[in-house]
């Protein structure tokens, strides 16, 4: 892993850390009488705080995760620096993409 | 010779740095399911609630409160390498890595036995 790579995961993982705990809490709290959709929308729909929250929270995930990815396939399979790096820029890009469709999909009125 | 080579995967630290690469893992490929599932509210109330019903079954509980773990291991993993990466080497990483394990496993199981 380059320096550069290196950088943006440990960034995205110190700015993701407080907002999984906001999330477990959150699950803990969606789930005290079982879910609902009708909860979960009524909470996030036409909120611009749920949406800058969780879309924040997808940016630094995509960002993350397809870091981690390609440093597993290229430490843990025969797949080259070059290939892993496209893989995981690609599947960054599918994360990224549907994660902001659920933030519309829960968070516009 | 073997046992030599594979000496150290019997210390903590190196299962606590398994542990997160694989916690990490199973995210990566939840999370494209998970975004899937919230989706569906494009298509209507209805579509999700009837997905959020599917998720009453038992072992659908189980699975979750499994995600509930690897998702604070991982983040508490983490949380300890950029503090050790950050801050000055302070002892007792063997100990922090354990508590990190613990203390996801007590939140895990807490939550599982809300949903039950």
């Amino acid at each position: 892993m380059n320096v550069r790579l290196y950088f943006w995961q440990r960034l995205t993982a110190a700015l993701m850390a407080p907002l999984v705990l906001v999330h477990v809490a959150v699950i803990f709290y969606a789930t005290r009488n079982g879910m609902s959709a009708a909860d979960i929308l009524g909470r996030t729909r036409g909120s611009v705080v749920w949406a800058s929250f969780y879309g924040s929270f997808v940016a630094a995930v995509a960002i993350h995760a397809a870091i981690g990815v390609r440093n597993v396939l290229v430490e843990w399979s025969p797949i080259n620096e070059r290939h892993a790096g496209i893989f995981a820029t690609v599947f960054g890009c599918c994360l990224l993409v549907l994660g902001l469709r659920a933030v519309a999909a829960v968070a516009l009125p | 010779m073997t046992s030599g080579r594979l000496a150290h995967r019997s210390n903590l630290l190196w299962l606590a740095a398994l542990v997160h690469r694989l916690s990490g893992l199973a995210l990566a490929i939840f999370l494209p399911l998970h975004f899937l599932t919230l989706g569906l509210a494009i298509n209507g109330e209805a579509r999700l609630e009837s997905f959020l019903r599917w998720t009453d079954a038992p072992l659908v509980k189980l699975a979750e409160s499994g995600l509930v773990f690897l998702l604070l291991v991982h983040m508490l993993g983490g949380v300890r390498l950029l503090v050790l990466e950050n801050l000055d080497w302070r002892d007792g990483q063997k100990e922090l890595a354990t508590l990190a394990a613990a203390l996801s496993a007590v939140v895990a199981f807490i939550f599982l036995a809300r949903v039950f």
